[in-house]
C-alpha cells in the first residue's frame, strides 16, 4: 500500500490545464487526488507524508520519448536500472525505449521483457517502443498489430532511417489499420552515408566528412508525401534540426497532415562549433547544424510545429568516443541534463515555463497516447518538483547514467530537480537541495 | 423481369465488366439447370457435338482447368488441354503468336488464363472463335464471380438486398474484382475487409464500403466471402507474418459472430487452413458453402459454354 503524499506551498504548473498558482497536491493510492490552490497541509490524510514545497515548482514528471538503453546486448553502456535511475534524477518519470538493441525489439516477447524488466527496477515508466521491420532491416514489416498488442507504445526503427519508400508506404499504410504510429528517424541514408558532421565550411576546415541539411529534408519532405497517400496514418518525425525540414512539417501541418516531430535539447542548445577540436562527445546524429539551423529549431518549438522534446539519450562508452572523430561513435546521453538545458530557452526570455514544460510533458504523452504529463485529478500522481533558478555544474560524477557522454561537460545551468515522485512514491530527492 | 428473349450479345466472356443484370441473371438461369444435370449418372449431352474447346492455361491450375475440362465434355465438346509448360511459350513464342497459330487450328472455344492483366483480352483480338476468360492476373475471373452469384442465390434465394462482405488480399485478387462487379450490378451491398496494404488504391470508388478492422467489416453480414492469400505475400511486404495475419484477418468463430447467425462462408481456393481461415470454419456443413462453390463452378461454366457457342449451332443466342 503507497502512503498518500501532499504537497504544499508548491507552485502548480500544468501545461494541460494552463495552471500556474501557488498551492497543492494530494495522491491517494499513487494517483492524483486532489489538486489546486485549495490544497492546504490542513487536508493530510492519516498517514500521509507532507512534503513542503518551500515554493518550488511542482509539475507533471517529464515524459522522454527518445531514450536509449542498452538492455538487451550492450548493458556495460546503460542498463535499465542505470537509465532509469538517471531518469528519475532528471525529473522524467516515463520513457520511451528505442529497439534497436541486441537482439533487437522486434518481436512480442522482447517486448514483454523490456516492459518487466522495467517493472521490477521499480523507478520510472519504461515503454518500449517496436522495431517496424524486422531485424531493423528496413524491408519486411514486423508484427505491427501484435507488438502493439503486447505493449509496443510505437514503431521506429530507431537510429536507421526507413529507407526504402515501397516499405514506408506500406509500414504507414499498415500502422494506420491498427492507429498504431510510425517514428522516423529523417536521414537520407545514401546522402548522409560516411559523414561524421554538418556539412559546410567548418567540416572543410577540419577535414571531416559532412552531412548536408538536405538529407534530413529530403526524407521529411518524401515522407509527408507518402503520409499523405495513407487516409488516416499517423507519423513522428524525431529530432528534427534542420530549418528546411522544420519549414516542411510545418507546411504540411497547415495542410492538416497528421504528423508530429520533437528535437533534442542539444539541437536547441549547440551548434555544430561543439565540433571544434574534434571533441566526439558533440558527434550526434543527426549531426549538430549551423547557428542559423539551431534558431530554426528554437522558432519551431514557438510556435508550436515542434511539438516535443526528447533527450535523444544514447549512452556510449569510453571506448566508443576515445577515438579519431570519423571512427567514433555518435549519441550523447542527456535524459537526466534534459531539464536544466532546456530552461535556458526560459532564462533567456524564448519561452514561458509552462510552454516549454508542455513539449516535455503532455506533448509527448498525447502523441504516444500514454496517460502522463498532466497534474489532473485520476491521472498517476507522477511528478518533479525542481527548482528553476538553482545553478549547478554538470560534471562528470552527477552523472547517475553508466556511461558519461554527455555534450554538456562542465557547463553551468540553472535549474535543478528536488524530487521525482512516480505513482506518489519518491524516486529520486537530492537532500542536498531540500 | 423475364431474361426469355434477351440472350447474351457478346462474342466472348472477358469480364464481368460490360455485362448487363440481365445477362447474368440469363446465365445463372441456364446453370441452374446444368447443376440438376450434373447430379444424374447420365451427365452427357451433345449441345457441343463437334465442337473443339482448347483450355490454354499459362498459370497452372488443376481446379478451374478440370472444371472447364468436365463441363465442356459434359456438353459434349472435344476438350484439349494445352499446359504452358509443354507449350512453345516457353520456347520463346510471343502471346500473339501463340494465338494465331492455336486460331490456325480452327478451335471454336478457347478458355485461357494467363498471369497478366490484359493478356487474354489481347489474345481475344487475334482469334476468330469465342474466348473465356479463366482468370488473367489480378483483373478479372468472371466464371469464379457466377459461381460465386450461383451459390449465393441458391442458398440465399436471392442476391439483392444482401450484404456481402469480401475478406483478405483484395489488391492481387481477380476474384474480388469479378465479384465486386457482379454483386454490385445485381444490387448487392459489398464490403472489402482488409488492412490497407492489401487494399487497392481508390478500391472505394468501385462503390465498395472499405474496413480494417475485420469484426466491424463482418457486423450483419450474410455472405462472408474469405480471399486466398499468397504465401510469398505473408513474409512481410505485405503483412508482416502468417500467425499476425491470422490473428487478425483470419476467420475464425469468434470473427463470425459479428456477422448474421446464418451467414454464408465462401472460399474460391485453393485454403490456406489457419491462414485465412479457421480449418473447423471451413468444415463446418452448416455454415460453409464451399464445396457448393466447386460444384456451382462446372454447371456455370457449362452455362458460359452454352451461350457462346449458340451461333455456331444455328440457334439464336
Amino acid at each position: 500500500m503507497i502512503r498518500p503524499v501532499l504537497i504544499v506551498n508548491a507552485r502548480l504548473l500544468d501545461p494541460a490545464s494552463g495552471l500556474d498558482a501557488k498551492g497543492g497536491l494530494l495522491a491517494v493510492g499513487g494517483r492524483i487526488a486532489e489538486v489546486g490552490p485549495a490544497v492546504t497541509a490542513a487536508m493530510a490524510p492519516g498517514g500521509a507524508e507532507v512534503i513542503d514545497a518551500k515554493g518550488l515548482c511542482l509539475a507533471p514528471g517529464l515524459v522522454d520519448m527518445r531514450v536509449q538503453l542498452g538492455e538487451p546486448g550492450a548493458e556495460h553502456k546503460e542498463r535499465i536500472d542505470s537509465g532509469a535511475l538517471a531518469a528519475a534524477a532528471g525529473g522524467v518519470t516515463s520513457m520511451a525505449v528505442l529497439p534497436n538493441t541486441d537482439p533487437p525489439i522486434d518481436d512480442p516477447a522482447m517486448v514483454e521483457f523490456v516492459a518487466r524488466r522495467a517493472r521490477q527496477v521499480k523507478l520510472g515508466k519504461v515503454y518500449p517502443y517496436a522495431a517496424i521491420t524486422k531485424r531493423i532491416e528496413g524491408e519486411e514489416l514486423a508484427e505491427i498489430g501484435l507488438l502493439k498488442a503486447a505493449g509496443a507504445v510505437a514503431f521506429t526503427d530507431g537510429e536507421r532511417a526507413l529507407a526504402n519508400a515501397r516499405v514506408m508506404r506500406r509500414a504507414l499504410a499498415y500502422a494506420a489499420c491498427f492507429d498504431a504510429l510510425i517514428v522516423q528517424h529523417p536521414e537520407e541514408p545514401t546522402l548522409a552515408e560516411h559523414g561524421v558532421m554538418n556539412e559546410g565550411p567548418l567540416a572543410s576546415r577540419l577535414g571531416l566528412a559532412g552531412i548536408s541539411p538536405a538529407a534530413e529534408a529530403i526524407m521529411v519532405e518524401r515522407d509527408l508525401r507518402l503520409l499523405e497517400l495513407s487516409d488516416s496514418a499517423r507519423l513522428h518525425f524525431a529530432h528534427v534540426s534542420t530549418r528546411e525540414a522544420i519549414q516542411a512539417i510545418r507546411a504540411a501541418k497547415a495542410r492538416g497532415l497528421r504528423v508530429t516531430c520533437d528535437t533534442a535539447p542539444h539541437y536547441l542548445a549547440l551548434n555544430e562549433l561543439e565540433v571544434e577540436g574534434y571533441r566526439t562527445f558533440a558527434k550526434v546524429s543527426p549531426p549538430l547544424r549551423s547557428e542559423d539551423d539551431r534558431r530554426a529549431v528554437v522558432e519551431g518549438l514557438k510556435d508550436g510545429t515542434i511539438d516535443a522534446i526528447a533527450s535523444d539519450h544514447c549512452p556510449q562508452d569510453q571506448d566508443s568516443k576515445r577515438l579519431p572523430f570519423a571512427q567514433a561513435a555518435f549519441g550523447v546521453i542527456g535524459v537526466q541534463t534534459m531539464l536544466p538545458v532546456c530552461l535556458r530557452l526560459f532564462h533567456e526570455g524564448e519561452l514561458g515555463l509552462l510552454p516549454l514544460l508542455r513539449t516535455m510533458t503532455e506533448a509527448p504523452a498525447r502523441i504516444l497516447g500514454l496517460e502522463a504529463g498532466r497534474l489532473q485529478k485520476g491521472a498517476p500522481a507522477d511528478l518533479v518538483l525542481f527548482d528553476p533558478e538553482a545553478p549547478w555544474k554538470i560534471t562528470e560524477a552527477s552523472l547517475k547514467s553508466l556511461s558519461k557522454n554527455t555534450a554538456f561537460e562542465g557547463r553551468l545551468v540553472e535549474g535543478r530537480v528536488v524530487r521525482t515522485l512516480v505513482d506518489g512514491r519518491t524516486v529520486f530527492h537530492d537532500e542536498a537541495v531540500a | 423481369m423475364s431474361s426469355e428473349p434477351l440472350g447474351f450479345r457478346h462474342k466472348h466472356l472477358l469480364g464481368i465488366e460490360g455485362l448487363q443484370p440481365f445477362e447474368i441473371r440469363d446465365l445463372l438461369d441456364r446453370a441452374d439447370g446444368f447443376v440438376d444435370l450434373n447430379r444424374r449418372a447420365d451427365k452427357k449431352l451433345q449441345l457441343l457435338k463437334g465442337l473443339t474447346q482448347i483450355n490454354l492455361f499459362f498459370e497452372s491450375s488443376t481446379r478451374t482447368q478440370t472444371s472447364f475440362e468436365l463441363a465442356g465434355k459434359r456438353l459434349g465438346a472435344d476438350v484439349v488441354n494445352m499446359s504452358v509448360a509443354s507449350s512453345s511459350m516457353k520456347k520463346g513464342e510471343t502471346l500473339i503468336d501463340t494465338a494465331m497459330t492455336l486460331n490456325a487450328m480452327h478451335p471454336d472455344v478457347l478458355v485461357v488464363r494467363h498471369q497478366d492483366s490484359g493478356a487474354v483480352a489481347l489474345l481475344a483480338r487475334h482469334v476468330r472463335c469465342a474466348v473465356i476468360n479463366a482468370g488473367d492476373g489480378a483483373h478479372e475471373h468472371p466464371t469464379q464471380a457466377l459461381l460465386d452469384a450461383l451459390t449465393i442465390r441458391r442458398r440465399k434465394g436471392r442476391i439483392e438486398g444482401l450484404t456481402v462482405a469480401i475478406c483478405g488480399d483484395i489488391l492481387h485478387s481477380r476474384v474480388a474484382r469479378s465479384n465486386i462487379l457482379l454483386l454490385l450490378a445485381m444490387g448487392a451491398r459489398v464490403r472489402v475487409v482488409a488492412p490497407t496494404t492489401l487494399l487497392p488504391a481508390g478500391i472505394a470508388s468501385f462503390g465498395v464500403d472499405v474496413f480494417t478492422d475485420m469484426q466491424r467489416g463482418l457486423e450483419d453480414a450474410d455472405i462472408v466471402m474469405m480471399l486466398r492469400l499468397q504465401m510469398e505475400r505473408m513474409q512481410g511486404s505485405f503483412v508482416p507474418s502468417l500467425s499476425e495475419y491470422f490473428h487478425f484477418y483470419g476467420l475464425t468463430y469468434d470473427k463470425l459472430r459479428a456477422a448474421k447467425p446464418d451467414a454464408l462462408i465462401m472460399h474460391p481456393g485453393p485454403m490456406n487452413r489457419g491462414v485465412e481461415i479457421d480449418g473447423v470454419v471451413a468444415d463446418d456443413i452448416d455454415r460453409s458453402a464451399i464445396l457448393d462453390q466447386v460444384e456451382m463452378g462446372v454447371a456455370v461454366r457449362m452455362a458460359v459454354l452454352d451461350v457462346l457457342t449458340r451461333h455456331l449451332r444455328g440457334e439464336a443466342a
